[in-house]
């Protein structure tokens, strides 16, 4: 049966293409729609009413409204990786080869299992979990709750990664108008004549908002045409950006929102378009004014089973007659509180739909004539029959009507959502019976934001058109836009008269919905307020009403009546919830764009990271860096077999590591050595041109922030090296010190680590090799640059270089720093100089066994949590100047005799292999949180001596040496007996460096 | 957010990095050299230390108008002070950090000169 | 401990309660908690009607026996943290000061249940840091050491371990790979609204007067003793006044006249629209802020960094939204077409280390909790247990005692992740 429901063509709204035939599938079902169809106008029209299920009943569910607030119609769109769940078929754009899934039942949608739950309901009621699963205690992780997870949540992720690409944008504007109906336009088309910069963005694929769901006349036209021509207008203005299918998500700080812009959601994956582009643009704008002309959304009445497919808001059903062309029954009757629910009835009778009844609470006069219907007045729906669809409606009256679809009105909500993204508390306007934004100044409102048409409560047409029209009026001239502006579009102004009633009152045995999706009813509010849960808040936390993907869109108003009925408060008395961004569900891939996989964040390679590629190094992720761990040579099955070699071979004649990645700040000025004198805790004024020292930099806590070498390279100029972790941190540090404490010092830093490639030669050799390449003229014999050294050379024949004497590895050894653009050829005519004496090229971890052999602190000792005391380095802390953590260092805990040392442990039996993270626990005691002593910061196996090594931080430990204690790791379930020795494990006395 | 830099006008402001309350620019002045064990001394350094704890540690933290450090760590390197409401996130006043204090440090050599 | 069994002057929860009230129309049900006027004096006042304070006030009852104590909630009670957080319990800590205290949460948590005759629904299904580089794998080592030391459970797994409990990890193709990770299999997730109402019930049901919409306004402090509160109720008198109001510490104890040692930062946290079961525990990105896990109802919960600026508002800015997406796009590349339902923000007592405050103040009769950081939900029930403690004993709990106010004088610094005196680093 094809598209029962459609209408005839001659009842056309002019929105759907005719010519243009659509298939889909929806539960392995073939369909035919047309190009202009959501999915859900295009299930009406095939009369498909029911579509998904609730959330903890399993009731049947049919599609209930035309828009992004549907709390019922979600299902899984696409297949494999595509698949998408719980899209909202009212807002899914129909296209060629759409495949469609209803989700959240048990066997089929038809006959779910799972809807047993409804027969459960006087025991599943709200808050029920609370109050049972306890016993036996160990039943909730191990049954209770597996089962209740198994049967919550809605659709389903593929598990797989999602294919496809979004982006991220930057827009600027005078003014962002939200929402392109009535209101929305009539502002950009003011605002646009004005000559401002403006925005006009809307959720839907086509601009004009309910005027094209509606029968109203704009100018002496049909809305639907005049808002044609006003978006063909602006369409023409250059300083008007038109964004369709674009959601303005969130309200932020100083004028900025977050809007998502869909682009190929509403294409086939296969087409050729679709791959061409992002599937989402997140935009961030920046505005200086915003209107927000969101509209309203139309509320539901709660009345007892009204949850059955078939009933709908009336507004939608008039949307689908007058947009979509379909008629959401064949037999249509109307329950209202309001002279807009009548519309619907006028407007479907018009497109000769037949009405069966209309029902107004209200005892009035009726409001207008509807051939053929039976009406109404003064009378309720209090029950619908039906299991899968609307069958049959009962009245207050006593009278039952057959009819297959109820549209109800419960009058109509400003959408205030963005207006509270600042927490800004709606305020109730008793005219329209519902909240409106609150005003200006106090409310929270953003303070940019401007409220225009529906969305201030401005229900009817022609007043809308006007506050859209003024508004972007005025702030334009606000904002110094003064161009000439057309009339105001006019229109009648229809009525809008409605009445607070929000429920019909029941026995407490019947349950009306308030929330469709969660299953929450009229008697889990009275339920919980029952229980004292009596704040608003309290309400939505105890039943969950208004957390479903809706976020009370339809629900929270209907709700709050009846807690204030309960109560006997008025509604602005219950108050309000908070609405939160995002104003509709986005893609969590959306806000992450292309920040993904490899491009996750940048990657930082060093200038001769091309040649160690070259050499097949093994990289590993240093921070933002990528660094060289070790370079496999052929026939090394294992990484320690690599690193021993490296250093080996580096300790016995010379070997080249690339440093490029340590901090290297450049500080010049007449202060530069008193500001360095204040940053580290040691003296540096005093150091001579030419020498480098070692530096402790502490924070102002005390305790120790970063280490490095510091060079003198002349006068009024020094040049700083930091932790590759801690360079950038370092840097705003200086400038902290420079601009905020000490303003008066004639001082500048500038980093100056991306204009060096760096290399270490190191090993006895090292001299030799770099003979070779620095030119003959500079002298680097031991006499003339000895131990600590630096200074400008060239190199090659020319080419400008600096030369560092220092060492890490604690070999004679040399930093050599070329312009970046140099890195690759260093690095390349360092090996093939260094040929001769078998040189090596080692990674960071053989670096980083030199550097534990040596007993050096890095980034597993300098943790921020260590002091130079512990660290054994407390007597470099001068008290005889003023530095940055001076005297915090001196703070009694931190001082204390039995502090933590950093000291060297090597095994009992040598064949043990030590761990980092072990714990220290004196021998024969239990290894409790009492007895710990400290812990093993960094090990190696120490090829030099043959066997493991370890640094770590123990009580006293300068006091203890040769004292056995064990290394505890319950963790790895090892403990293994250790002696306490010096730090220094190869050459205690430095006398390699001095060669 | 959108901080309206002295020298480059508005930029967004994950461009800098928060530092905390601007107090934090007023550093107790140094205490003298300390010698080990010398009563005098030692009753110096604990006033010293408590300054400094003070300094350091304790924040007025104040909901409503505060004045903060940022830096233009992605831009021009510049410490600002950003006067800013921290309950609706307005922003009153920013200035170049280094011209506040040397404001501030004129400030006191006058208070300074008077005694 | 004196009385460590439940003792309800109500009536119990149970399967079979639900029942029957099941088949007479639930007309059986009593308000949890009781709606009081605010007496004259009481022996204790606890300032703020969050999970702390009315941990405390159970405690105070139901172990103490002192039950002369009124909570004063400015709000609704549970409005704070405790209703807006990603409900994740651990023990996973490295110093001896915190990891024993976490530990006693743990325990509290898993008897919580029983104790409270409510169903918070603590879940113990394992809290998995993911490392991704060597010296991460010494840390967690060495903080998975501190754990078991201190009698919690802790594993180190290697990268195919967690590939067998979470395949769909992005193992391939990541900035930064997964390494392995520190399992906590005790640790797991807790409804947090329900903690806020099980104490509530628990201390109310003893004789406490929980107070809702009762602001205080000042204190009532004479010759350096606090004797009560001035509220918008009106003066109320106590032996000793609490303060219990993490988020709002600075503002309240200013009017005490004192300057903490905390910033109030916003927290931003998120929830997914509800899906099928996928995440089965919580996982933690070892690599930048980022935690994840997936309510009973179904939606994804998560959450990361602060946003970094001082703030009371209760909301954030959109980079941290941006920053918080990549990274869970990073490791869980599968949720990229699961949809954000909700972002809200919270104010968080950012301590100086990191650590929280359980003491008594320079004031006499005047103490104070706080400082939490954003890790106040897991503390829970030990916060309450050992706030008790030091209000009925006047001495500090055994695995509290670090978390004093003078702890920067002394240098007895608590701090997890050696940031230093950043507040918004830690």
């Amino acid at each position: 049966m094809s598209q029962k429901n459609r209408l005839n063509k001659d009842k056309s709204s002019g929105f759907i293409d005719r010519d243009k035939t659509i298939h889909f599938n929806f539960n392995g079902e073939q369909f035919e729609g047309y190009q202009g169809d959501t999915l859900a106008s295009a299930l009406l029209a095939n009369n498909q009413k029911l579509v998904a299920r609730s959330f903890k009943y399993h009731r049947p569910r049919g599609i209930f409204t035309a828009g992004s607030e549907e709390p019922n119609a979600l299902m899984h769109l696409r297949t494999g990786a595509y698949q998408e769940p719980n899209v909202r078929a009212t807002v899914a754009e129909l296209f060629e080869g759409l495949e469609a899934r209803s989700q959240n039942h048990r066997g089929s949608l038809k006959h779910d299992l799972m809807a047993i739950n409804d027969f459960l309901s006087p025991f599943l009621t709200a808050g029920f979990y609370y109050k049972t699963f306890m016993w036996p205690k160990a039943f909730w992780e191990k049954l209770y709750e597996p089962i209740i997870r198994q049967s919550a949540g809605l659709g389903e992720l593929s598990g797989q990664e999602d294919p496809d690409k979004y982006d991220k944008g930057f827009l600027h504007c005078d003014i962002l108008i939200i929402g392109a109906g009535p209101s929305g336009l009539a502002a950009a088309l003011a605002a646009g004549q004005a000559g401002s910069r403006v925005i006009l963005a809307d959720e839907d694929f086509v601009m004009g908002g309910r005027l094209n769901n509606e029968t109203y006349q704009v100018n002496g036209m049909h809305g639907a045409e005049w808002a044609k021509t006003t978006l063909a207008e602006l369409a023409s203005m250059d300083n008007v950006r038109l964004m369709k299918r674009t959601t303005v998500l969130g309200a932020y700080d100083h004028g900025i929102y977050s809007a998502l812009e869909r682009k190929t959601d509403h294409l086939a994956s296969t087409d050729p378009v679709y791959k061409t582009k992002p599937r989402q643009v997140l935009w961030k704008i920046y505005s200086k004014r915003a209107i927000l002309s969101a509209g309203s959304t139309e509320r539901p009445i709660a009345f007892p089973n009204n949850d059955r497919p078939g009933i709908m808001q009336a507004g939608a059903v008039r949307t689908y007659a007058n947009r979509y062309d379909v008629a959401a029954g064949q037999n249509v009757s109307i329950f209202t509180n309001n002279d807009d629910g009548w519309r619907t009835a006028q407007d479907l009778a018009a497109k000769g739909i037949n009405i069966q009844a209309v029902i107004d609470s209200r005892d009035i006069q009726p409001v207008a004539e509807i051939s053929g219907a039976n009406i109404e007045m003064g009378a309720q729906v209090i029950d619908t029959q039906g299991r899968h669809a609307l069958q049959s409606i009962q009245l207050s009256n006593g009278k039952t009507y057959d009819t297959d679809c109820l549209a109800v009105s419960g009058g109509w909500n400003p959408n205030v959502q963005l207006s509270c993204h600042h927490r800004g508390r709606p305020q109730w306007n008793k005219d329209i019976l519902a909240f409106v934004p609150s005003g200006d100044g106090s409310g929270g409102l953003p303070p940019e934001m401007h409220i225009a048409g529906a969305a201030n409560g401005d229900l009817d047409l022609s007043s809308a058109l006007s506050s859209g029209h003024e508004l972007a009026k005025s702030l334009s001239k606000e904002l110094g836009n003064a161009s000439k502006v057309g009339g105001c579009p006019k229109a009648e102004s229809e009525s809008i008269a409605n009445s607070a009633f929000w429920f019909v009152k029941t026995d407490t045995k019947s349950r009306s919905w308030l929330d469709f999706q969660n299953d929450v009813t009229t008697k889990d509010i009275r339920l919980a307020q029952q229980e004292g849960f009596t704040a608003v808040e309290h309400v939505k936390r105890y039943t969950t009403l208004g957390m479903a993907t809706d976020q009370g869109k339809t629900s929270n108003i209907p709700a709050m009546a009846v807690m204030a009925d309960n109560e006997g408060k008025t509604i602005p008395e219950v108050g309000t919830t908070i609405f939160r961004p995002p104003y509709t569900p986005v893609s969590i891939a959306a806000y992450a764009g292309r920040s993904r996989g490899k491009e996750f964040r940048p990657t930082r390679l060093t200038p001769s990271h091309r040649w160690a590629k070259e050499q097949g190094a093994e990289f590993v992720e240093v921070g933002a860096w990528m660094r060289a761990q070790w370079f496999p040579k052929d026939g090394e099955t294992h990484w320690r077999e690599s690193v021993d070699r490296e250093v080996t071979q580096t300790r016995n004649s010379v070997g080249i590591c690339d440093v490029s990645t340590l901090g290297k700040i450049d500080i010049q000025g007449r202060d530069a050595g008193e500001f360095l004198n204040r940053v580290y805790c040691n003296t540096f004024s005093t150091l001579k041109v030419g020498m480098v020292r070692y530096g402790l930099m502490l924070r102002e806590d005390g305790f120790a922030m970063d280490d490095g070498t510091t060079a003198r390279l002349g006068e009024h100029h020094y040049l700083m090296t930091t932790t590759t972790a801690n360079a950038v941190g370092v840097s705003r540090h200086l400038e902290f010190c420079r601009q905020c404490l000490w303003p008066d010092l004639d001082v500048h830093v500038i980093s100056a680590t991306e204009q060096y490639a760096q290399y270490s030669v190191a090993g006895p050799n090292a001299r030799k090799l770099l003979q070779k390449i620095v030119d003959p003229e500079f002298d680097i014999s031991n006499e003339a640059f000895p131990f600590m050294a630096c200074g400008d050379i060239t190199v090659c024949g020319g080419t400008a270089a600096r030369l560092f004497r220092i060492s890490f590895s604690g070999e004679l050894a040399y930093e050599i720093a070329v312009p970046t653009r140099y890195g690759y050829s260093m690095m390349k005519t360092l090996m093939q100089a260094g040929e001769e004496f078998d040189a090596v090229i080692y990674g960071t971890e053989a670096l980083s066994v030199m550097r534990i052999e040596k007993g050096h602190a890095a980034g597993n000792e300098l943790t921020g949590q260590t002091t130079a005391h512990n660290l054994g380095m407390g007597r470099m802390v001068s008290k005889k100047k003023d530095s940055i953590g001076n005297m915090m260092s001196e703070r009694p805990n931190l001082i204390k005799e039995d502090a933590n040392r950093l000291v060297g442990f090597v095994p009992v039996d040598k064949s043990e292999k030590l761990s980092a993270g072990a714990h220290f626990i004196q021998k024969g005691k239990s290894a409790i949180t009492e007895n710990d002593e400290g812990w093993m910061s960094s090990v190696a196996f120490s090829p030099s001596l043959g066997h493991s090594i370890g640094i770590g931080f123990i009580k006293s430990g300068h006091q203890r040496m040769g004292e056995i204690v064990t290394a505890s790791n319950p963790l790895l379930g090892k403990d293994v007996d250790v002696e306490i020795v010096s730090a220094h494990f190869v050459d205690p006395d430095g006398e390699r460096l001095r060669v | 957010m959108i901080i309206n830099h002295p020298l480059l006008g508005p930029r967004d402001a994950s461009e800098f990095v928060y530092l905390g309350d601007a107090c934090l620019m007023n550093r107790p002045a140094w205490v003298g050299e300390r010698i080990e064990g010398e009563d005098a001394n030692d009753a110096k350094t604990a006033e010293a230390l408590q300054q400094y704890h003070d300094y350091v540690h304790l924040r007025q933290n104040n909901a409503g108008e505060h004045k903060e450090l940022w830096y233009h760590e992605q831009g021009d390197r510049s410490w600002l002070v950003v006067t800013r409401n921290t309950i609706t996130h307005e922003i009153y006043n920013v200035e170049l950090a280094k011209d506040v204090a040397l404001a501030n440090k004129t400030a006191r050599a006058s208070q300074g000169g008077k005694k | 401990m004196r009385n460590s069994g439940f003792r309800y002057t109500g009536f119990r929860y149970s399967g079979f309660k639900v029942i029957k009230e099941a088949l007479t129309g639930h007309k059986g049900w009593k308000p949890v908690w009781r709606t009081p006027e605010p007496k004259k004096e009481y022996d204790i006042i606890i300032i703020g009607g969050g999970g702390h304070g009315l941990a405390t006030a159970h405690y105070l009852a139901s172990r103490y026996n002192i039950t002369n104590v009124a909570v004063l909630e400015k709000g609704w009670i549970g409005g704070g943290n405790v209703g807006r957080n990603t409900t994740i319990i651990r023990s996973n800590y490295l110093h001896p000061e915190n990891q024993p205290f976490y530990e006693l949460s743990m325990k509290l948590w898993e008897g919580l249940e029983q104790d409270l005759n409510y169903n918070a629904m603590v879940s113990q299904r394992g809290v998995l840091n993911l490392s991704h580089s060597d010296s991460q794998n010494d840390a967690y080592v060495r903080r998975g050491n501190s754990m078991i030391m201190s009698g919690a459970d802790a594993q180190l797994l290697d990268q195919e371990g967690v590939r067998e409990l979470y395949p769909f990890l992005d193992f391939d193709n990541a900035r930064f790979p997964i390494k392995g990770g520190l399992l906590q299999k005790r640790g797991g997730t807790v409804r947090h609204d329900a903690v806020a109402w099980g104490y509530a019930r628990g201390a109310d049901s003893r004789g406490v007067d929980i107070i809702q919409n009762c602001e205080v306004t000042g204190f009532l402090i004479k010759d350096g003793k606090c004797t009560g509160v001035k509220t918008n109720k009106g003066d109320i008198g106590a032996k000793k006044v609490a303060s219990c109001v993490a988020g709002s510490s600075s503002r309240v104890m200013s009017q005490a006249g004192m300057n903490l040692p905390i910033e109030s930062h916003v927290l931003q946290a998120f929830v997914s629209e509800g899906l099928k079961p996928i995440i089965d525990g919580v996982i933690t990105f070892g690599a930048g802020h980022f935690y994840i896990s997936q309510s009973d109802k179904g939606g994804l919960v998560f959450g990361g960094d602060l946003d970094m600026y001082n703030s009371y508002a209760q909301r954030g800015n959109l980079p941290v939204v941006e920053d918080v997406c990549e990274i869970g796009m990073a490791i869980l590349p599968a949720i990229g077409r699961a949809k954000l339902l909700r972002n809200w923000g919270g104010v968080m007592d950012m301590s100086m280390d990191g650590s929280p405050f359980i003491d008594r103040t320079h004031i006499k009769g005047l103490y104070f909790n706080g400082g939490w950081c954003y890790g106040g939900f897991k503390a829970t029930p030990a916060s309450g247990f050992c706030y008790a403690h030091l209000l009925a004993t006047d001495t500090p709990h055994e695995v509290a005692k670090g978390f004093r106010l003078d702890r920067f004088q002394t240098g007895n610094v608590i701090d997890e992740n050696g940031r230093g005196a950043q507040p918004n680093t830690h």
